[in-house]
């Protein structure tokens, strides 16, 4: 084996490295990022949701996923499936249209742009005369209606995109077969909707802004009846039987209609203004449901009274004496009904509403009483509060898995117990082939447990460590708490809440031991809780404990938060993860580094003053260790949170700007064809990168010195048994590593099992190693005899490891910003190290160890330094010779929260964030990967349009795989993340506004 | 007092052995003095370690002249640069011209381990365009004191001459190492740092490769002035004909970066020594070098050497089993690392 770590050229340890080593791009998780977009196919039973970004992601079953990107990065503004076909129409707001399939394609099938289009009028007319707003693909899904601002409908046709000319129905064709003296030309300006008739395909019905509507004969080139409301229009909806339809209007009303064949002019059946008598919000869009008992379903969006309830965000559901308007936190984009799609079924009997707001997607099950809501198994909104850290756990044992699902599950008793409604397409990935933990930690002072065993990143349990605390906010004062008769009867739905009641509950640093179900946090206060598994609600006290950081340290003052108040007596917890201990740092300042051990019962902490060792079997603080430099001011003065999250929340902002200004990038180019704009984009690239490079930045060169700021700021803490004070025994220890580049290291006793309550834990300083190079210690390591990292606490005695070999010579590896270096032990003399910035350029962000497996033979496996870089890039160095193996580019280096957020696994896969909701996944294994692999059946299509049969074409898809269609997807990814961080304007301002801090 | 002895060129053995032999030649056994030599331009040089001892050995032609004087009594100011020629008024400093016209003479002290702050370095390897300039960071509370910045600078390149981005010093700070050494301008054009181009790399990256190498660094420029140039003898006309980066061969700087790294990593060592705390610091260990130059050679060379040279897993195995048996005794070798009581300093 030692052979293999032998670096070069060596042909057998290349061979070995394709075996083990290989960068994907696997999947994206979470909420897609500024969606604009829905579309609903109920025969594939696919749901589409379109981005800002020009993303297009397609979803069904569980596992069920397809992503596709539009080159040009526009605005999604409409999606449409074709009737009875897996194709897609999209429109873009550079008012192109892209049709989409999912084909087959050597053996797999996935979404690929098939053509785009842009409609052109007569040379001369203005833009608006072919500007669409209004695509309606009809069931013989030979053509594509398209009506546009100037009132024109084109007809063009499919997959060709070739307008029909003498198809086209013009405002003025429309206007001569209307026998009304008061419609102008005016009237037809603006085709607001086109619906096709659900019984008669020769049908259509053509809604014009101005409140005109007609029912079109499409065979004989007529209008068959016409409507004349008396507000603007927003929507149409056929009834199922076709003898009505419905109109919803700018006012807040909606009106039926009745269609009869005499071409009289008709008059409204009932107008109503569901929120009046005030004046109202427009309703954008209804839905008209049938069932069985006759009451019908009438669903539709806004229509809030102007004045107190304008600002909500809410879709209404009336059945019958029924109604509540559900109330959303963020903006809702378009919503659907999942309803009977049988076309023999004589009702529509809607099942499920299906809401796509700005932040969330949210369904609601219209079967059950009080309408509850549906737990969605993806698409889970990572962001409901800003996630402040994460932290992975692979392989958890199938005993603390079902704890926390059981625990998870008695939260989600508010569900509903409706299957997933929205199924279309087989997963046929296999099974993920471990079960997998990601703890995201967020703003509130929540932990979020999630499942990333497989392709759809799932909720399984949400912990609160508000409870211990006693914060501003009275967690009674519920204002959505409205008595029985109020009115509107508004019902919050949806998790997404952004507002923290107190920053000082953010969590900081999560550590999960998945042995003894173990966990501690800390957060932003300096707060650290250790916490245990309990099955059973419980009431009970957290036994608390101050550390404090400065000892004897005189004369400083803390300027920064006041550390949290916490509550007297017993707290009741609900099952779950229930706090024992708490340890607060004093000064307050953010916890910037976190150990726990759960075998000698030990947990580690440390901020930028110092760190501590807390026994949380005698509940006891160990010792505390000032790390302070005598000059550094800023560290004791000021919170180095409110530094950094002022400098986060900038950058944050500017993303938020740089977003926006991507998608506000409207219409450029609308004529031009796609290789032009796509050379002017270059160009603009080029230009705005040399703009970039010749801005007169300046960095000044200085050596390190022991003076700066921040040297105390504990980095890393690392707990290991080994060989600290002489060769001959081995003993627990605690490594801390700080900003200044110091490595402390402390012999600890730990008494005997049976004496463990009764004898204090000891410790006594053995080794201070200073760097000299002075760069942040990132990482510390301890390597046994056969130069095989430590197992993790308790892993051994759980069978899951070997024993580490003791007889051997340990070895120390500290990483820091710069260099990897390893030292010899007991006596610390210098082995061997790796140059990283002073060859490259690049600074250490994160680094792990990863155990590789061959994807040839299970014998083989080894283990690694993933290591993730300031410029984004991703580096696999040995162990224990630290030869730099293989080096991918993962995340832009601009993408500064992206680089930040990244969290590695244990088997080489890894997380980052590609915008505040979502975390890309990524794997550097051969061996292990998760990636979305699925069947959609189409039914056979006959001649009958409305007939479908169940024998089903396989398509296999796969978002990438191994070797070279890999290729495609790296550079989709990559495209997708330009699309999210193309405007070097803005970079330049992040750049120059992190100079500042500098 | 005059004694003329003679040498082995090729054995001159350490500094001490000299000093001694010196105060043996001239029967003063515990008179402290202070040595100097004229080098080829007939500056007076100090002789105090084994390297500018060396270095004097290895330039004498064949006479080698040497001063010995009394440290009590000794004249400091003698020694430096020009310090002969200017008695001579024969050649005028082609490098710093206006260094003695304008400033008051600075007498220059003679520290107990005399060391040089700066050098250039490479001449003979180098384009005339360029100039390779070592800064000694360590022993000196001096900062380096020099500013970077983005621009663009023209190339020649196959398709002829275009407009490249380019990282350029942008700044001095008055009274900074860079600025006293007088090898540094503003708009330089960086070119390398340590051995690694840097065209590709941004300001950040470049930032961050001159900080690592602090303690050490060696900048190739391109003087924005180039009327200072080193004027070549005929020895090295071969490679002068090389006037642009573009167009040097592809190998020249990986075989400059070795020679360098190695250089690099003997000088850490002395390095090393200098941490900056108040403990004590260990003397500098040529035999602790091994290590260190050996990882910084394999980075370079990952793709002709395979793992340690035998010589240091010799050192390696010597180390590790030291461990048990002789864990208080001194370790010759392992001078870099000293243990004071829990403290180590590396």
């Amino acid at each position: 084996m030692r052979r293999f770590l032998r670096p070069g050229h060596d042909p057998v340890r290349e061979r070995l490295k394709r075996d083990l080593f290989q960068f994907n791009k696997t999947v994206e998780h979470g909420f897609p990022h500024q969606p604009s977009a829905l579309g609903y196919s109920p025969f594939l039973r696919l749901m589409a949701i379109g981005t800002r970004s020009g993303a297009i992601k397609l979803y069904g079953a569980p596992g069920v996923e397809f992503m596709g990107l539009h080159e040009e990065n526009n605005t999604v503004m409409q999606i449409h499936f074709i009737p009875d076909q897996c194709q897609l129409v999209t429109l873009l707001d550079d008012n192109s249209l892209h049709l989409w399939s999912l084909r087959q394609h050597g053996g797999a099938s996935e979404l690929r742009e098939e053509h785009r289009f842009t409609l052109k009028g007569p040379p001369g007319s203005p833009p608006s005369a072919t500007q669409v707003t209004a695509v309606l693909p009809h069931s013989s899904r030979e053509v594509l209606y398209l009506g546009t601002e100037s009132g024109n409908i084109f007809v063009v046709e499919l997959p060709s995109f070739r307008v029909l000319e003498d198809r086209t129905i013009t405002p003025e064709a429309v206007l001569q077969r209307i026998p009304e003296d008061n419609c102008s030309r005016r009237s037809c300006e603006l085709v607001e909707a086109l619906q096709e008739h659900p019984k008669n395909p020769d049908q259509i019905l053509i809604g014009y802004s101005r409140a005109l509507i007609v029912l079109w004969d499409l065979q004989n080139n007529k209008a068959i009846q016409h409507f004349l409301g008396s507000q603007q229009l927003e929507n149409l909806y056929w009834q199922r039987d076709g003898s009505k339809f419905i109109s919803c209007h700018y006012d807040g009303s909606y009106t039926q209609w009745a269609v009869s064949s005499d071409n009289k002019p008709a008059e409204p059946l009932e107008n109503t203004v569901p929120y009046g008598p005030f004046p109202c919000k427009a309703i954008s869009k209804i839905y008209w449901q049938t069932t069985k008992n006759g009451l019908p379903y009438i669903i539709f969006q806004g229509g809030m009274p102007r004045a107190s309830y304008g600002d909500r965000h809410s879709i209404s559901v009336i059945h019958g004496s029924q109604q509540t308007a559900f109330d959303f936190t963020s903006r809702v984009i378009d919503f659907f009904i999942i309803f009977s799609s049988d076309p023999a079924a004589e009702f529509d009997d809607p099942c499920a509403l299906v809401v796509l707001a700005e932040e969330e997607l949210v369904v609601i099950d219209l079967k059950s009483a009080g309408w509850p809501a549906v737990h969605p198994p993806y698409l889970a909104s990572l962001h409901c509060s800003a996630i402040t850290c994460s932290h992975h756990v692979s392989n958890i044992p199938l005993k603390l898995w079902e704890r926390i699902i059981s625990a998870g599950s008695k939260q989600n008793i508010h569900y509903s117990s409706m299957p997933w409604p929205i199924d279309g397409g087989t997963n046929i990935a296999p099974d993920p082939p471990q079960r997998d933990l990601l703890l995201t930690g967020h703003e509130d002072g929540t932990v979020r447990f999630w499942d990333a065993s497989g392709v759809c990143l799932h909720l399984l349990y949400k912990l609160s460590t508000v409870r211990v605390f006693l914060t501003d906010a009275d967690p009674n004062d519920n204002m959505n708490t409205l008595g029985e008769d109020e009115w509107p009867p508004l019902r919050k739905v949806g998790t997404f809440d952004p507002y923290s009641d107190d920053p000082r509950l953010g969590i900081q640093k999560i550590y999960l031991c998945k042995y003894s179900g173990y966990l501690a946090v800390a957060g932003t206060a300096g707060q650290v809780l250790v916490m245990e598994l309990n099955d059973e609600d419980a009431e009970h006290v957290v036994d608390h404990a101050e550390a404090d950081l400065l000892q004897d340290q005189e004369g400083y003052r803390w300027k920064g938060h006041e550390k949290l108040r916490t509550r007297e007596g017993p707290v009741r917890f609900e099952a779950g993860f229930q706090p024992f201990v708490l340890v607060q740092c004093q000064p307050p300042a953010v916890v910037t580094s976190l150990a726990l051990h759960s075998e000698w019962k030990l947990v580690a902490f440390g901020t930028s003053h110092g760190f501590g060792l807390f026994d949380h079997q005698q509940k006891r603080l160990v010792f505390v260790k000032c790390t302070l430099h005598p000059s550094d001011q800023l560290a004791l003065e000021g919170p180095l949170s409110r530094v950094k999250s002022l400098k986060k929340s900038l950058r944050q902002s500017f993303r938020r700007i740089r977003r926006s200004r991507v998608s506000s990038r409207k219409r450029r180019g609308a004529g031009g064809n796609a290789s032009e704009v796509q050379e002017a984009n270059a160009k603009f690239d080029q230009d705005a990168l040399q703009e970039m490079e010749l801005a007169p930045v300046q960095r000044k060169i200085e050596a390190r010195s022991a003076e700066d700021s921040f040297t105390g700021f504990v980095r890393t803490l690392y707990f290991a048994d080994t060989f600290l004070r002489d060769s001959s025994r081995h003993c627990p220890s605690l490594w801390a590593g700080t900003n200044g580049g110091t490595v402390y290291a402390f012999c600890l006793r730990v008494p005997p099992a049976e004496r463990r309550m009764d004898e204090p834990v000891r410790a006594e300083q053995a080794k201070e190693i200073q760097l000299m190079h002075r760069a942040p210690v990132v990482g510390i390591l301890v390597l046994d005899g056969r130069s095989t990292p430590l197992p993790e606490p308790l892993e051994v005695a759980h069978d899951l490891s070997k024993s580490p070999d003791m007889q051997g010579s340990h070895q120390l590896l500290v990483v820091s910003e710069e260099q990897f270096k390893v030292f010899t032990l007991p006596k610390v003399s210098s082995k061997l190290k790796l140059k990283l910035t002073a060859l490259e350029g690049c600074r250490v962000r994160k680094v792990t160890v990863a155990n590789f497996g061959s994807c040839k033979t299970d014998e083989y496996s080894e283990n690694d330094l993933a290591v993730l870089t300031n410029l984004g890039d991703i580096q696999i160095i040995s162990l224990p010779f630290l030869k730099l193996q293989i080096r991918y580019p993962c995340i832009r280096k601009e993408d500064v929260s992206g680089i930040a957020s990244c969290v590695f696994t244990k088997y080489g896969q890894g997380f980052y964030l590609i915008s505040p909701s979502e975390f890309e996944r990524f794997s550097l294994s051969t061996k292990w990967l998760v990636e979305p692999r699925c069947i959609v059946d189409m039914p056979e299509v006959t001649s009958n349009n409305h007939v479908h049969s169940k024998s089903g074409t396989e398509n296999a898809a796969r978002k990438s795989s191994p070797g070279d269609s890999g290729e495609d997807e790296r550079k989709s990814g990559r495209l997708m993340e330009h699309a999210l961080l193309n405007d070097e304007k803005v970079l330049k301002e992040i750049q120059s506004t992190l100079e500042g801090g500098r | 007092e005059f004694r003329r002895f003679s040498l082995e060129r090729s054995k001159p053995g350490k500094f001490e052995e000299f000093y001694g032999l010196l105060q043996h030649v001239h029967k003063i056994p515990n008179v402290d003095v202070l040595v100097g030599y004229t080098d080829i331009h007939g500056d007076l040089l100090p002789i105090n370690n084994d390297d500018n001892y060396h270095k004097a050995v290895s330039t004498a032609n064949p006479l080698l002249r040497i001063f010995i004087q009394r440290k009590e009594d000794a004249d400091y100011s003698a020694f430096g640069t020009d310090t002969m020629t200017r008695k001579k008024n024969v050649l005028s400093n082609v490098l710093r011209p206006d260094n003695h016209k304008k400033k008051p003479h600075i007498v220059i002290s003679m520290p107990q381990d005399f060391r040089p702050v700066s050098s250039i370095i490479d001449v003979d390897i180098l384009p005339e365009t360029h100039r390779r300039v070592r800064l000694y960071k360590y022993g000196t509370d001096k900062p380096l004191g020099f500013y970077i910045r983005d621009g663009s600078s023209v190339r020649v390149t196959p398709h002829g001459l275009e407009k490249v981005p380019g990282i350029f010093i942008s700044r001095l700070v008055p009274g900074g190492l860079a600025q006293s050494t007088g090898l540094l301008a503003v708009n330089d054009e960086v070119l390398e740092v340590n051995g690694i181009e840097v065209s590709g790399k941004s300001l950040d990256q470049v930032t961050d490769m001159m900080i690592a190498n602090s303690r050490n660094l060696i900048i190739t420029v391109r003087p924005a002035n180039q009327r200072n140039n080193v004027v070549r003898n005929s020895r090295t006309s071969g490679s002068s004909g090389q006037s642009t980066e573009s167009s040097l061969p592809s190998s020249t700087p990986n075989i400059v970066g070795s020679l360098l790294q190695e250089e690099e990593s003997d000088e850490e060592d002395i390095i090393i020594e200098d941490s900056g705390e108040p403990q004590q610091i260990p003397k500098a260990a040529p035999a602790s070098e091994s290590i260190e130059s050996l990882s910084q050679i394999e980075l370079l060379h990952e793709s002709t050497q395979n793992g340690f040279l035998p010589s240091s897993e010799m050192d390696l195995s010597h180390s590790a089993g030291s461990i048990s048996m002789e864990y208080e005794a001194p370790e010759p070798g392992r001078k870099s690392l000293e243990e004071d009581g829990t403290i180590i300093t590396l």
